[in-house]
């Protein structure tokens, strides 16, 4: 009996909490689910949707498993998302093979589905609002360049070796450098799993390794804080380039630590997620691919409002 | 497996009939069952796309694979020790079943059977560090858990592994036998199996030597190994069976993704342990069922998904579940109490 009383009170919390998400209203519903949560870039992700939600009027809920190693879990998300009969569904696939028979179920159910960040690998999707990681990878390559003088070593650290993100940014830097800088020879590229600490660790040995180096890319925001992590314990001298935002990648481009990096436009890939689905919904015709664009900021604009407005803590 | 007394005369179904409502320890299932039912009943009321058939087949579904590493867990926790590596394990298994089927093209049922014995052979790996060189449960399965996460990479490659050309391993865990002969319970496979292995697994805890000697040795150890019973053969048996579970549950998680995620695993463990606790299995060993793991694995799985489609924000879901994890503890500690 206790035990169920317990319960019973526990879900009364619950229920307040759900009462202020999800008013009944005939207002259409469009769930996202995200390949991450906690981190500050799929915050600022749901933040871009929230606000497309407040413009078209729409319902917005996120969500995403807690690691991108979980793809049973987002296959749940998913699946609990489609039990609410939503009016459309925005989806980064973690893996998108593993996704296809409720990806399909909901093109039977006729709920268009809209790819976002690094999409999904089928047709299924009405469009994908993405980056051109490849690009904005090639962009810090030439940025990286420049700085170090067009010659010498450089080394990267890269987030994953396996996800689309991860091979892009990676590719994206090292044939830029190949094809456009011959003097500059990539000499590493390592992997810290996108996590502040191993990264840290990974810049340190490469540091160590290669005492000539030049500068390091660090492919996203726990990679870039790793790296300059490891420039701050080591005191040396090098070019630091990264990529995404947060504090600790800001405040280390303030004090001249870390060079510049690229910003996506994680804001932009939320609000354009929720308005391509927006004009599925009403019929209308979406490209293949939404680019919800990059920039590459620096100490010298990083407060100009329109980086500063995509940018995240 | 010879059992140890023999007053078995009785029909089977009375036995199992006395067991659920009379003994004390029924008592708690009925609780248990009765919060998982009060779970259901708000829920049904609180949204009205909860009671659908649909999202029913996806709570099952999602309770599989956290459902058969909780019977894994059972057996270690009834035993006083405890196994961090279901979860990677589990991947192992996965990978495995990847290597022979893709990689090497063999048949079905090889895949099936090098996923098993995989995990038997996992576990006797931990079982016999624990039983013989003395490092305890905790650290020996820690120890594995890093060993087998680092193995799943290395051998698949860092890539996940599809089965795109093994017709019928997706059938393993998405397809439905139960929905082909009554299409209107299509309860996939998967959960089918879940089911099965639950019967099998409750009969080898209540009904065999096997199960006496866990419960013994969660109990007293010491009193066991001094009227003469190899305890340390006994361990070894009990983690080599929940390795040859986690074979299943690799083969669960492979057939429903289609592919051997090898970078997943991790933190599954704790999922089944709560599960396990839940139902009300102590941590200090010796007490335990089956069916209440199975109940605690749905409590979960309820749980989550309710709140879902409530759209409780996700950040409140997980504060959720583990205040609900550490009251349903508490209320059982407060009852054990209540009834000494």
């Amino acid at each position: 009996m206790f035990k169920k009383t317990v319960i019973a009170a526990a879900l009364c919390v619950a229920a307040a909490l759900a009462g202020s998400a999800g008013a009944q209203q005939p207002q259409p519903y469009i769930p996202l689910i995200s390949k991450g949560f906690q981190h500050q870039f799929w915050q600022a992700v749901k933040a871009g949707a929230e606000q497309a939600g407040k413009d078209y009027n729409v319902r917005i809920t996120f969500e995403g498993p807690e690691t991108e190693a979980m793809v049973d879990k987002q296959i749940d998300m998913l699946s609990s998302a489609l039990a609410k009969h939503p009016s459309a569904i925005g989806f980064a696939a973690l893996d998108s093979q593993a996704a296809l028979p409720l990806l399909k179920k909901a093109q039977a159910a006729k709920i268009p589905v809209i790819a976002f960040d690094s999409g999904v690998d089928s047709d299924i999707p009405a469009t994908t609002a993405t980056t051109d990681n490849k690009a904005a990878a090639a962009l810090a390559a030439d940025k990286m360049a420049q700085l170090i003088g067009d010659a010498g070593e450089v080394g990267l650290v890269v987030h994953d070796q396996t996800s689309r993100t991860g091979i892009d940014r990676r590719d994206g830097f090292v044939e830029r450098i190949k094809s456009a800088h011959p003097k500059v020879k990539v000499v590493s590229v390592q992997y810290g799993a996108g996590d502040h600490l191993k990264s840290t660790e990974v810049a340190k040995a490469m540091l160590q390794a290669y005492p000539n180096l030049k500068g390091i890319f660090g492919s996203n925001e726990g990679s870039a804080a790793g790296v300059v992590n490891a420039v701050r314990e080591t005191h040396r001298k090098i070019v630091v380039i990264g990529y995404d935002s947060g504090k600790q990648q800001k405040d280390a481009i303030r004090e001249g630590i870390e060079a510049g990096a690229i910003t996506q436009n994680p804001v932009g890939i939320g609000y354009k997620t929720v308005e391509a689905a927006v004009k599925a919904l009403k019929g209308e015709k979406l490209p293949k691919v939404i680019d919800t664009g990059f920039y590459w900021y620096d100490k010298t604009n990083i407060d100009d409002p329109k980086i500063a407005a995509v940018l995240y803590n | 497996m010879p059992a140890i007394d023999t007053p078995l005369a009785r029909p089977a179904a009375l036995a199992v009939l006395k067991n659920l409502f009379w003994r004390p320890a029924a008592r708690q299932k009925l609780l248990a069952f009765a919060s998982l039912v009060a779970l259901l009943v708000f829920f049904t009321f609180a949204s009205p796309n909860f009671m659908e058939v649909d999202n029913l087949v996806s709570i099952l579904q999602a309770t599989a694979v956290n459902g058969v590493l909780a019977i894994a867990s059972t057996f270690v926790i009834v035993s006083a020790g405890i196994d961090l590596s279901v979860g990677t394990l589990m991947t192992f298994c996965a990978v495995m079943a990847g290597v022979v089927l893709t990689n090497h093209g063999m048949p079905l049922p090889l895949g099936v059977a090098a996923a098993i014995a995989t995990g038997a052979l996992c576990g006797l790996v931990s079982g016999t560090l624990i039983a013989k060189l003395k490092i305890p449960p905790f650290i020996a399965t820690l120890g594995m858990m890093m060993l087998l996460k680092g193995l799943s990479l290395v051998i698949s490659g860092t890539k996940p592994i599809y089965f795109n050309d093994t017709p019928g391993f997706s059938a393993i865990s998405q397809d439905s036998l139960i929905g082909d002969l009554i299409p209107a319970l299509p309860i996939p496979n998967a959960v089918l199996i879940l089911f099965v292995l639950a019967i099998v697994a409750s009969v080898v805890l209540e009904r065999t030597a096997l199960g006496r000697y866990t419960y013994a040795i969660g109990s007293n150890e010491e009193a066991i190994r001094l009227s003469g019973v190899n305890v340390d053969f006994w361990k070894i048996v009990v983690y080599a069976l929940g390795g040859g579970i986690c074979g299943i549950a690799g083969l669960l998680i492979a057939s429903r993704l289609n592919s051997a995620q090898p970078a997943l695993g991790q933190g599954y463990e704790l999922d089944a342990i709560a599960a396990v606790v839940i139902g009300g299995t102590s941590l200090s060993g010796g007490s335990g069922t089956i069916l209440g793991t199975i109940i605690g694995a749905f409590i979960m799985s309820v749980l989550t998904n309710g709140l879902r489609i409530l759209s409780v924000a996700q950040e409140w879901q997980t504060v959720v579940t583990g205040v609900i994890i550490i009251l349903a503890v508490w209320a059982d500690i407060l009852r054990r109490r209540t009834r000494a």
